[in-house]
């Protein structure tokens, strides 16, 4: 009965669903941002720590939400770690346009660390469940207004 | 049995049925016949908003297709045509709720629109700095943000009338926060997120006790029961026409006609004036005075309809049934292990919240959906409930007249095998 909703919801983000990593509150983090869905009511506080080079050295979340907000957060707080602030906002762009649009072409990630659009990728299956694309990108739109320095974003 | 919602009765589950019939009633609604994903749609998102049967559907159609026109203004044929449908259907509504007087039913946008009438008119009117205005822990959030407007605007004090762990109205902490202070009582009759049937004949006995007037949120009770509101002697009343089977667009505020014709407009316009010269204005009364320019033609005719098709399956006949499937799906879905029912009182409609242990209501929601079962997850747009009960969403199954057991057993077996796939 489930079939179609497996390429979705695969092994990888079930898994960071149950056991979400970098789940936890750093005591140095350089920036913070609170995302909430209304409509949803999942709530998320990403943290973001950056070196003087603008470099993402820490990223953690706290927060509840779905399986597939949760696993979001979760592999994003892994494929940030090492990243610029600029790299990290074209992965986000990228992601985004992933999950909404249909013309994407991964090409514009060209450069960009294979892994982590490997995941994203994995995500972006969110497309063909219009109503559940914010759960996937939430904790990404949080970690933006974080580097951004505004603390409040909802996704509506 | 019948769920008197006047009378704090404890259901007995008693669920004869014999007499009901179910299939012909479903044949009604054409969307039943729907399938998704390949397999029958069952519908359990009622409380959100109720399917519509055939009887209303055609009679929208008639309206556009044979008489259609703006109403109260023309003396052509199909504008006398359409006035007289419209106002029959208030009368509809007025034996619906039992209401003295057809005037005192106004025709609305919902019953957001209705309690947002009610707070800017008859509040800024009658409420000062200081007055309290009580409401329950289990607000629909259009009963909640009006009020705090107005204490935002003018400073009353809200009150919240708690409830017990199992979703339970606490009418003894109620009458403690009754005070001289206290101007207005506005509950909800039922609770969209928990079920909870509100003691009310308790509640407006108590209020009036103390001089206050009470307003009840009726959206979720004239579904499932019936109601009266003379018997009640309650003050204003309010709900909406998608979720009684009617279509959107379109609600009741029925208030005192003294109550209401001592009330200022809400909107001014046409329509609404007796007349009008640039020096003043005079008003006409309830219910003309509260509905401002060219209301919702067709969806009150519908409404009208919507309330002839349940009165005539009686709502009696439909609360026994829906208590008899709400019986059923507690037992069916409290045998799933794991599964937590949010909102055990006493006395409840046929609307079940519930948790599943590891699995966010959102996958839920999204998992049993393949399966066909379109229930709702999220707040249910009462937050304060969600935060009562440490949530930050539920998934709720909400039962209908034409729901049937057949429906919660494919509910059941989808949550079982959503379980197994989180497993
Ligand atoms: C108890 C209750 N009150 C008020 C409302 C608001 O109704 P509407 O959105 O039709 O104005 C709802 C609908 O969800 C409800 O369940």
């Amino acid at each position: 009965m489930f079939d179609d909703l497996r390429d979705l919801y695969q092994e990888v983000i079930l898994d960071h669903g149950k056991k979400p990593r970098n789940f936890r509150c750093p005591e140095n983090a350089t920036c913070l941002a609170h995302g909430n869905n209304p409509i949803c009511g999942d709530t998320l506080v990403i943290y973001i720590t950056l070196d003087g080079d603008e470099r993402i050295t820490d990223a953690a979340f706290q927060g509840e939400g779905c399986a597939i907000s949760v696993a979001s957060a979760s592999m994003m707080t892994e494929i940030l770690k090492g990243k610029t602030r600029a790299e990290a906002k074209t992965l986000f762009e990228g992601f985004h346009d992933m999950c909404t649009k249909d013309d994407f072409d991964v090409s514009q990630l060209a450069g960009c660390d294979e892994d982590a659009i490997e995941r994203l990728v994995m995500l972006s299956g969110v497309k063909e469940f219009p109503i559940r694309v914010k759960c996937a990108t939430l904790a990404w739109h949080t970690m933006q207004a974080a580097v951004e320095g505004d603390e409040e974003i909802s996704t509506e | 049995m019948s769920m008197d919602l006047s009378q704090p009765v404890i259901s007995s589950g008693d669920n004869s049925t014999s007499a009901y019939d179910l299939e012909r009633i479903r044949a009604d609604f054409p969307i039943l016949k729907q399938e998704v994903y390949g397999k029958p749609l069952v519908y359990l998102d009622n409380g959100a908003s109720a399917q519509k049967p055939r009887q209303v559907i055609d009679a929208m159609s008639d309206v556009f297709e044979n008489y259609y026109s703006n109403v109260h203004r023309g003396v052509h044929w199909t504008s006398q045509r359409s006035t007289e449908a419209f106002e029959a259907a208030r009368e509809k509504v007025q034996v619906f709720i039992n209401a003295a007087s057809v005037n005192e039913v106004i025709f609305t946008r919902g019953a957001t629109e209705s309690i947002n009438l009610v707070a800017a008119t008859w509040g800024r009117k009658n409420l000062k700095a200081g007055d309290e205005v009580i409401l329950s822990h289990m607000e629909h959030h259009s009963n909640i943000v009006p009020w705090q407007l107005l204490r935002d605007e003018i400073g009353i004090e809200l009150k919240i009338a708690p409830i017990d762990k199992g979703g339970n109205f606490l009418l003894d902490a109620f009458e403690a926060l009754l005070s001289d202070k206290t101007k207005l009582v506005a509950v909800t009759h039922v609770s969209n997120a928990l079920g909870t049937v509100v003691p009310v004949a308790d509640v407006i006995r108590l209020a009036h006790e103390k001089g206050a007037l009470v307003l009840l949120d009726g959206c979720q009770a004239v579904p499932h029961a019936v109601v009266d509101v003379q018997a009640l002697d309650v003050d204003f009343y309010v709900f909406s026409g998608h979720k009684l089977y009617g279509p959107t667009g379109i609600g009741v505020l029925w208030g005192r006609e003294d109550l209401l014709n001592a009330m200022p407009p809400y909107q001014g316009g046409g329509d609404m004036i007796s007349s009008v010269t640039f020096e003043k204005t005079t008003f006409m009364k309830t219910p003309h005075r509260f509905e401002a320019g060219t209301p919702a033609i067709a969806e009150a005719i519908g409404l009208g309809v919507a309330v002839d098709y349940v009165s005539g399956i009686g709502l009696e006949n439909i609360s026994a049934h829906e208590q008899g499937i709400l019986q059923y799906a507690t037992e069916k879905l409290s045998a799933i292990k794991g599964l937590t029912i949010i909102g055990t009182a006493k006395e409840k409609a046929s609307i079940i919240s519930f948790s599943v242990d590891g699995i966010h209501p959102h996958d839920i929601g999204t998992f049993v959906d393949r399966a066909g079962v379109a229930v709702r997850v999220g707040h249910h747009c009462a937050q304060p409930v969600m935060e009562f009960y440490g949530v930050a969403a539920t998934a709720r199954a909400s039962f209908g007249l034409y729901n049937t057991r057949d429906e919660v057993d494919v509910l059941a077996d989808a949550l079982e095998q959503t379980k197994e796939f989180f497993a």
